[in-house]
């Protein structure tokens, strides 16, 4: 790949409006007592130190998307029938996610086993994912806390998978690393330097954050022992005793991709859209006789850990569905700790 | 035809034809608009498809019309809820979109040669029609073919305008059942797994397909074992709430296995080695 790059601290607001001027670029900002990605304006201040508290999914996968618009009408020969039209609309917008953590990016690795699958390709997801490029910042030991856990998961704080440009804070400012084309054309900028200079400094940033992360257990036996602990249901009381079914685990989540599909009429014309769902709500698998196979929280926690750590894996050679960023960690209401649910499982299978 | 670059747009299809079954089931018979794909359409014995009436929303039914009559495509709905409710609504000339063909079919290659026993319960008869007449559409290719069919009461049996055909067929073995006692009834009474019991159909090269409400189910099956069926010799559809029926939203699952593409049709076998979560 090409070779590192520099950016002072004080150029990068000229880089992001240069690259404003071309895409939508989105940044991590403060808002509402949180951190979330939101269009960057000149004279807007990014948050690039702790990772965002929403993570950057809502640019490949918006919260709510319009998949066709359609039309009810009068036949003209036979007014007594109708007509209906649906218009399809799959573009998606040019887009720069900058400033998100290299796990916030990697999650959409997660969605592509998924989404661009061989048989029905997501022309939405696809359409997105291609305009997407991602500027991603390694984590320094400023910024590695008690709740990461990318390196439980074949990760780490400098992972480049799944971005197209790698910063890396060092002093006065920041090495970026074109980890792919589309990430190289964002390097072309006069603004950026030479970075050669300063190449051994971020690699000691990085290998520092790593470090501070620690050993990783082992929890790769997590696929087989969670389906040996399916039928324990005393087991997954234990785990979900604290759960109060919010669904902030899921909606926070990088590597959560579930959704419905509801219609939006408007009287003869009207929208269906898809919108995020989330598999700790009881509706998820109601079915219409009344009957649900996941009747409780146990159930339903049951299923969120057995999929990301256990089911996902089962079909996408042994890849956890979990980036580790611990969202869900330091997010949830009552601290419910999907690493230990995780061990836990382990431990049990052990006996 | 489910459009390989946008999985999620209905096809636009006229109803052509509607059969109220029984109070709360009606039949729809519906083509595309677009005639060159209607021709292009194919699919096979089990798959499904999604329905939607654009503002109300989709809802997932087996194609109970066999791909050996391709005039139109037959879905069969119970009213349940927002979806099928609009459904109900619905005649002759009035637009829905379809997505179809979804899912995995019947391994109906397989039976070929093989004794078959159907045993269908209520609107759980639907995804069994469509096999049942693939079959006697192709009748040398399969052997002695049995049909227990049975719903609550006279009044809950769909497809009643084919039944005086299918129980006086002398090629297959059609028994209709009811649970009560009925004015009027000239078939059998008793619910359904003891009803099999007393057919007591033999298991050796065969294979007995079965659907209806989780309790039918439940006793079939273990009537079926009574009778030495093998768990590779059973075979059932599951049922799950669905929405892309493609396998992204991620609604489906059970375990690894997604119903709407892995299933709905699945052998006890199969269903045994998932985990425990219907
Ligand atoms: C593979 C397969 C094949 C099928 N084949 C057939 C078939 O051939 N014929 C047939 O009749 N059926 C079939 N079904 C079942 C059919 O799909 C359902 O009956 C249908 O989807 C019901 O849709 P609805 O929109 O009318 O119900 P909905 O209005 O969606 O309601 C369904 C249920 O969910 C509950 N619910 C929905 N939203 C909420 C909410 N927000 N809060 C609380 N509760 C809620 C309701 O109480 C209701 O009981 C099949 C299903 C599958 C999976
Ligand atoms: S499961 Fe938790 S830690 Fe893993 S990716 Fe999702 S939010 Fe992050
Ligand atoms: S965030 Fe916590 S409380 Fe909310 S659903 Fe997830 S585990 Fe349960
Ligand atoms: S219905 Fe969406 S994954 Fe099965």
């Amino acid at each position: 790949m090409a070779a590192v790059k520099y950016i002072a601290s004080e150029k990068l607001p000229d880089w992001l409006k240069s690259l404003a001027e071309k895409s939508r670029v989105l940044v991590p900002v403060a808002e509402g007592g949180g951190v979330v990605f939101r269009p960057y304006a000149p004279g807007c201040q990014p948050v690039f130190g702790s990772d965002a508290t929403a993570p950057p999914k809502g640019s490949v996968f918006p919260a709510c998307q319009e998949l066709f618009r359609y039309e009810r009408g009068k036949d003209a020969e036979d007014p007594g029938k109708g007509t209906l039209k649906l218009l399809p609309a799959t573009e998606a917008e040019p887009t720069v996610v900058f400033g998100a953590k290299p796990c916030g990016a990697r999650g959409f690795l997660i969605f592509d086993r998924v989404y661009m699958g061989k048989k029905f390709p997501d022309p939405y997801y696809i359409n997105a994912r291609e305009a997407t490029v991602f500027v991603t910042m390694a984590c320094s030991t400023a910024n590695v806390e008690n709740t990461c856990f990318c390196h439980w998961v074949g990760s780490g704080p400098a992972d480049g998978a799944g971005s197209d440009v790698l910063l890396t804070p060092v002093a006065g400012g920041y090495t970026a690393e074109a980890l792919t084309d589309k990430g190289a054309a964002l390097l072309e900028s006069p603004v950026l330097s030479d970075g050669a200079a300063k190449a051994a400094e971020a690699d000691s940033v990085k290998a520092a954050a790593r470090e501070a992360l620690g050993e990783a257990p082992d929890i790769s036996t997590s696929p087989a022992a969670l389906l040996a602990a399916f039928d324990d249901m005393d087991f997954w009381r234990d785990q979900s005793d604290k759960c109060v079914s919010c669904g902030a685990c899921t909606y926070l989540c990088p590597t959560c991709y579930c959704f419905t599909i509801t219609d939006e009429p408007t009287g003869q014309s009207g929208r269906r859209m898809r919108s995020w769902d989330a598999c700790m709500h009881f509706q998820f698998t109601l079915e219409a006789s009344g009957h649900n196979p996941r009747p409780t929280k146990a159930h339903r926690l049951k299923n969120r850990v057995g999929h990301k750590f256990s089911y996902y894996p089962t079909l996408h050679e042994g890849i956890i569905a979990c980036c580790g960023c611990g969202r869900c960690i330091k997010s949830c209401p009552v601290s419910v700790d999907i690493r230990e649910i995780v061990q836990n499982a382990v431990a049990r299978a052990k006996g | 035809m489910t459009d390989p670059f946008n999985p999620y747009l209905p096809e636009v299809a006229t109803v052509l034809e509607t059969v109220q079954e029984t109070h709360n089931i009606k039949t729809f018979r519906v083509r595309f608009d677009d005639e060159a794909k209607m021709a292009a359409f194919t699919f096979e014995p089990g798959q499904v498809g999604q329905l939607s009436a654009p503002g109300i929303g989709e809802s997932t039914f087996v194609i109970n019309s066999p791909p050996t009559r391709m005039d139109y495509l037959q879905f069969s709905v119970m009213r349940a809820g927002e979806v099928t409710t609009m459904l109900h609504g619905l005649s002759a000339g009035d637009k829905v979109g379809v997505r179809a063909p979804l899912g995995k079919p019947f391994p109906y290659e397989e039976m070929k040669g093989k004794d078959i026993v159907f045993v269908g319960g209520g609107i759980g008869m639907a995804p069994l029609r469509t096999l049942f007449l693939y079959m006697l559409d192709n009748r040398a290719d399969y052997g002695n073919i049995t049909l227990l069919y049975g719903a609550r009461s006279p009044g809950d049996m769909a497809f009643s305008a084919e039944l005086p055909e299918w129980t006086s067929r002398t090629d297959i073995n059609t028994t209709l059942t009811i649970d009560r006692e009925a004015e009027g009834w000239e078939h059998k009474v008793g619910l359904i797994p003891n009803v099999l019991l007393e057919l007591a159909p033999s298991p050796k090269g065969a294979v007995a397909i079965t659907c209806g409400p989780p309790i039918m189910i439940k006793f079939t099956l273990e009537a079926l074992k009574k009778l030495e069926f093998a768990d590779e010799q059973i075979y059932t559809t599951l049922e799950k709430r669905m929405k892309c029926g493609i396998g992204i939203c991620g609604r489906c699952n059970i375990g690894s296995s997604y119903v709407c593409v892995d299933g709905p049709v699945y052998s006890y076998a199969q269903l045994k080695a998932l985990p425990n979560e219907l």
